[in-house]
């Protein structure tokens, strides 16, 4: 018998590392400010390049990294309810394939060309909005390709998202081959993921996002529960079985979309965060909320990582994810009880 | 009360083919039933089409006298229970969690179990003999002690109507026994109960009446004492059965080698 934690403790927990985080994300950076002058920038005392620095440039990156981290674990932890599988991640279903191809027809048609030398990509608000369009466009081929007879079929979702996901490497691939090689290599740190695009209206948008699925998916996390049964028995207690998963599908498509479109392809946030969670709780409704603030916890983190290990070089955020994600996952398979 | 269940009519199926067709039965309050037939022959599909999980494509399922698809949702999840035949779980799930998603259809979206919840569900697993792995996780019990689980969970939701698949699957007969025991006690207290099952001692021993399918229509239907016999039961299965009267007025039936029908 293992102690159980009960799952407010462990948001308690969580809460406190999201802040502790937040904070040393907010005091790093490359040009150095003492602690306190970062905190009266924050209310906006201070020297007016720096109260610049922390709230236009270091607040909203680490408020963006909060809501992706956060977004793309909520996303893995409601398809996993919704595909009953622990494998699927936020990208399963097409979202990276779409979104990297949006991103990529967008820089080829020139959006995001004038944003200058070190902007890249990411300074233009057409290229995210390429990526959205992407990502969606891929999701509702998915999911017209897993219905069958009006209902959302498990398998054929799995299937048809592993498809588009191919299909969106090849079209890739040929579009990259007309691409001249500069465009390529932002394309490559765009694909790694970045939080360098952090805007206030970034943030301004995930936000909505965010509060939007949270809306929708808390509502169901009893039908989650009951979908651990299986689809049939979940409708004989009464669960509205394609309801439930209509609305996950969506919200959890939504939240992918929209973290990829402002933050590249960020992975094993959205496969990693849920799976530790489930170590601690069972219930989905304390799953979704702790998996949201987990995800938040280590995208800050491995943000702070990203920047400081080799600064003022920075590494992509997606390969500290994946460098920590990935042994991290290892070691919870390991661990498996 | 008493929530009698009653096919008129009923067919039911997947893709082209009619799984069952032309079921008219009234399951009544207070009885037990056994389904009854060979692999394929129709009693999971009457099973879920009972159970509002597979659409009647002719004829209607009524529940208390209303047709099922009319009856709001959660007032038949509270008043049907139904066991799936096999199992897996998708997620580690400790077997109290388990037992608790019975509580379903009387819970709210939000907030915890009510007391009244964790009677009911300490209650079925007691019931089932299950009490002392209400702390373990389903992925590390034997076959026979997950279905005691699923079993409670289907308990727990204190239905009237039991629709049960197989539920002396992989059980030891000490314990085959205590799920006659329950079907039983809900019958005696007047609930329908129906159940699937290929072991004739279960139907024998545990069926005040007895449905044989065959090729999804039904052979015979009614007591036991008058479908549960040698002729019968040798044309459902195509064994030799022997049928000798019992305790309690219950037939014994022992069955032979197969043979020609």
């Amino acid at each position: 018998m293992n102690s159980r934690r009960p799952a407010w403790v462990w948001g308690v927990l969580l809460l406190g590392a999201l802040l502790a985080a937040l904070l040393a994300s907010l005091l790093l950076g490359s040009v150095s400010i003492a602690p306190h002058d970062v905190l009266r920038a924050l209310l906006g005392r201070g020297d007016a390049g720096t109260v610049s620095i922390v709230r236009e440039l270091r607040l909203p990156r680490a408020l963006l990294a909060v809501l992706v981290g956060g977004a793309l674990a909520l996303s893995g932890a409601a398809l996993q309810a919704l595909l009953g599988n622990p494998l699927a991640d936020p990208y399963l279903l097409g979202v990276s394939g779409g979104a990297a191809c949006g991103t990529l027809v967008g820089s080829l048609l020139g959006l995001g060309a004038s944003a200058g030398m070190r902007a890249g990509i990411f300074d233009a608000l057409a290229l995210p909005f390429a990526a959205f369009l992407g990502a969606l466009a891929a999701v509702l081929v998915v999911g017209i390709g897993a219905s069958a007879g009006g209902r959302l079929d498990r398998g054929r979702l799995l299937l048809s998202g592993v498809v588009v996901n191919a299909l969106a490497s090849a079209i890739l691939l040929f579009l990259l081959s007309f691409g001249d090689p500069s465009r390529t290599q932002t394309f490559v740190f765009w694909m790694l993921g970045s939080l360098a695009g952090a805007t206030p209206g970034a943030v301004a948008a995930l936000s909505v996002y965010v509060a939007l699925s949270l809306a929708l998916l808390l509502p169901l996390a009893r039908a989650f529960d009951a979908l651990t049964l299986g689809e049939e028995t979940a409708a004989t207690l009464g669960i509205r079985v394609e309801t439930a998963k209509r609305t996950a599908y969506v919200a959890a498509s939504l939240l992918a979309a929209a973290a990829v479109a402002y933050a590249g392809i960020i992975g094993f946030v959205g496969l990693l965060v849920p799976h530790a969670v489930r170590r601690v709780t069972r219930s989905h409704r304390a799953l979704l909320l702790l998996s949201f603030l987990g995800g938040a916890v280590l995208l800050v983190v491995s943000d702070v990582v990203a920047r400081s290990l080799f600064a003022p070089a920075e590494i992509a955020v997606g390969a500290i994810t994946a460098l920590l994600g990935a042994p991290a996952f290892l070691f919870l398979l390991r661990a498996r009880p | 009360m008493t929530v009698p269940l009653g096919a008129e009519g009923l067919a039911a199926g997947y893709g082209a083919h009619d799984a069952i067709a032309e079921i008219t039965h009234m399951f009544a309050a207070g009885r037990v039933t056994a389904l009854l037939g060979e692999n394929g022959a129709g009693k999971s599909t009457l099973l879920k089409a009972l159970a509002g999980i597979v659409p009647a494509r002719r004829g209607t399922v009524r529940l208390g006298g209303r047709p099922l698809p009319g009856v709001p949702r959660r007032e038949a999840a509270r008043m049907l229970g139904y066991l799936p035949q096999g199992f897996e779980p998708l997620f580690p799930i400790l077997a109290r969690d388990l037992v608790l998603l019975g509580r379903t259809p009387w819970r709210t979206a939000f907030g915890a179990p009510s007391a009244r919840d964790h009677l009911a569900v300490d209650a079925a697993l007691t019931e089932m003999d299950a009490g002392m792995f209400a702390e373990t996780d389903l992925g590390a019990m034997s076959g026979g002690e997950r279905q005691r689980i699923l079993l409670a969970r289907v308990l727990a939701g204190e239905p009237e109507v039991l629709l049960l698949d197989e539920p002396a699957a992989n059980l030891d007969p000490r314990h085959r026994f205590l799920v006659i025991d329950a079907m039983r006690r809900r019958a005696e207290s007047g609930g329908a109960v129906v159940f699937s099952t290929h072991e004739l001692d279960v139907a024998s021993q545990g069926a005040d009446d007895a449905v044989l399918l065959s090729g999804g229509r039904v052979l015979a239907a009614g007591p036991i004492a008058d479908t549960l016999t040698e002729s019968l039961l040798s044309d459902l299965f195509g064994v030799s059965a022997c049928v000798t009267p019992g305790a309690g007025g219950r037939p014994l039936v022992s069955i032979g080698p197969a043979r020609a029908r």
